[in-house]
């Protein structure tokens, strides 16, 4: 295989790189160093001034660099096309981008162009001799894939908050990636931001979940209170969001929302194989029930056996004080 | 106005996963079917596209093996004017797939073509966008709510904690996220109704795929759990221990 160095899309957001920039670049860089080659870098839009710097010490060699009003906020075929005329300049044999809403519209766009193989959503990237190896969750993550491929590029998205972003310092060229901007067939015309901008579930270190044993919608403040506490988002359960308690947007499981949050607190969440699909990748999981058999406690890591309308305002509470020490 | 919209045959989302005895794949002894929960959703804003005004079709297309004529015909009975089925006996991988529909559809005359944001088996959600770019159609994920008017479809979706509203130029390749629409139920007219449908069957000899599954496992177990009381001096010992032992807050 004679191509060996790797590209990865770095995302940014509101003039910064995301953190998901750094987990595709520690990703890129390990396996830029088992291909034996360079590590290349695509920002596209406004990274920042230090974007750069922050790249080289996660390992990237080089930056590609482009900007401009198509760039000023994500747009898939802008994206799209800055990738395409970046694979042109690298000739990379993998391609990693973070499997966020950009990355999983744009990831399987540029692999179909491309006529590359294609692995979405992927948990590791390695390399096996010839072939770049990945696992994935499928069916919602109750099964575990380790999928190969010998073709000559691959295209790879990363789940976010899986890959730990690791420092391998090095002095990052930039260089302008020149782009003539088609006209786009689709126009943003609006954006509705929330009153106060939420964490996205999906990329969100902390979560905090509640279930139908909430009773009632007039409770969630209590689930709001905890999250707010632990600066964490929230999520429900599909029962909850089946009720119309809550929008479908905060919905974890099999039929909404993947999560792998650092830490994952569900409150009065009885853990149906739907839910336990979506959330069982978190690292750590804090289950709050009455029910002592109820099945989130097969997946907890901490269980408490009790109220959520003690044990709730209790932990948001303790939390609070011990947050600000 | 005309709608295609592609589904897949997936196994229920309440399965209890087995693994088959080759390492490699999925034991469906006992697995009920249905068709992915998102791509019902995508049948059902098809149909309130078509019968909003102005007439039209709808058309759903699978890839999948010839037990997935079930599938097709669920949408049929729920009102889709015709099914094409492409009949492949073994399931490739995304790109595959992509390929498979993006033939079967090239050259046909539509407005809009649907997809679920993903498939609750591989959960890929790439067949959408690649179908989209080998067709080099305009492409949006996500929709939660997809509205039409002069040639040109108006997109809500979610993305980074915010809503976009998007104006795409049709033809167009939308996925459809939970919200879009609620699915109905077929009646027994509508059953009835699906036997007397055109169901165009088109064979693929074997899907090609770019990847190959090495292995399937289950996720590996969880140590235990620690129980924790339901006291104050509990909430500060769990918090403690999220800190030093676990080093997640």
């Amino acid at each position: 295989m004679s191509n060996r160095d790797v590209l990865v899309v770095a995302e940014v957001l509101d003039g910064k790189l995301k953190k998901s920039a750094h987990e595709v670049a520690t990703a890129g860089r390990r396996l830029a160093d088992a291909l034996g080659g360079r590590l290349t870098a695509l920002v596209a839009g406004n990274g920042g001034s230090g974007a750069a710097a922050e790249l080289g010490k996660h390992g990237v060699d080089a930056v590609l660099a482009v900007d401009g009003p198509a760039f000023a906020r994500y747009a898939q075929e802008a994206l799209v096309d800055a990738v395409l005329a970046a694979a042109g300049k690298v000739a990379p044999r993998a391609i990693l981008f973070a499997a966020s809403v950009p990355g999983k519209e744009t990831a399987p766009a540029v692999a179909a162009r491309l006529g590359a193989a294609c692995v979405a959503d992927a948990l590791t990237v390695a390399l096996d001799g010839d072939a770049i190896v990945a696992t994935k969750p499928k069916l919602a993550g109750k099964a575990l894939a380790t999928v190969a491929t010998k073709a000559a590029v691959a295209v790879i998205s990363l789940r976010v908050n899986v890959t730990v972003p690791q420092e391998a310092p090095r002095s990052a060229t930039v260089e302008a990636l020149a782009l003539t901007p088609r006209a786009p067939r689709i126009r943003l015309k609006e954006v509705v931001a929330p009153t106060a901008k939420e964490i996205e579930l999906t990329e969100a270190d902390v979560i905090v979940s509640g279930g139908r044993g909430m009773q009632d919608p007039k409770h969630w403040p209590l689930i709001l209170g905890l999250a707010d506490a632990l600066g964490a988002a929230h999520g429900a359960s599909r029962a909850v969001v089946d009720a119309g308690w809550r929008p479908h947007k905060e919905q974890v499981g099999q039929t909404g929302k993947t999560v792998s949050p650092k830490l994952y607190v569900a409150c009065a969440i009885s853990g149906a194989i739907q839910h336990l699909a979506g959330m069982s990748s978190s690292k750590v999981i804090v289950a709050i029930n009455k029910d002592p058999d109820a099945p989130i406690f097969q997946v907890a890591d901490y269980g408490i056996v009790g109220d959520v309308f003690q044990v709730v305002p209790m932990l948001t509470e303790e939390a609070k004080a011990f947050l600000k020490k | 106005m005309d709608v295609v919209v592609c589904l897949k045959r997936v196994p229920d989302t309440e399965t209890k996963v087995k693994i088959a005895p080759d390492g490699k794949s999925l034991d469906v002894s006992g697995v009920q079917w249905i068709m992915a929960p998102y791509d019902e959703i995508a049948v059902e804003k098809a149909l309130l596209l078509r019968d909003g005004g102005g007439g039209g079709s709808v058309t759903v297309v699978s890839v999948g093996p010839a037990e997935a004529v079930k599938e097709l015909r669920t949408a049929l009975a729920m009102g889709a004017d015709k099914a094409v089925h492409v009949v492949t006996p073994a399931a490739g991988d995304a790109s595959a797939t992509a390929k498979a529909l993006a033939d079967a559809i090239r050259g046909s005359k539509f407005d809009l073509l649907l997809c679920g944001k993903q498939a609750t088996d591989e959960d890929d959600a790439a067949v959408g966008p690649m179908v989209a770019a080998l067709l080099d159609l305009p492409f949006v994920a996500f929709a939660t709510t997809i509205e039409v008017a002069g040639g040109k479809a108006t997109v809500r979706r979610e993305i980074d904690g915010e809503v976009e509203v998007l104006e795409v130029d049709l033809p167009a390749v939308l996925t459809a996220q939970k919200g879009l629409a609620e699915p109905r139920l077929p009646g027994l007219k509508g059953i009835m109704a699906s036997k007397k449908k055109p169901l165009e069957e088109k064979p693929l000899a074997a899907a090609v795929s770019a990847t190959e599954v090495r292995s399937l496992s289950l996720p590996p177990g969880r140590a235990g759990c620690t129980k924790i009381p339901p006291t104050r001096e509990g909430m500060a010992q769990l918090l403690k221990s999220l800190r030093n032992d676990r080093g997640v807050l």
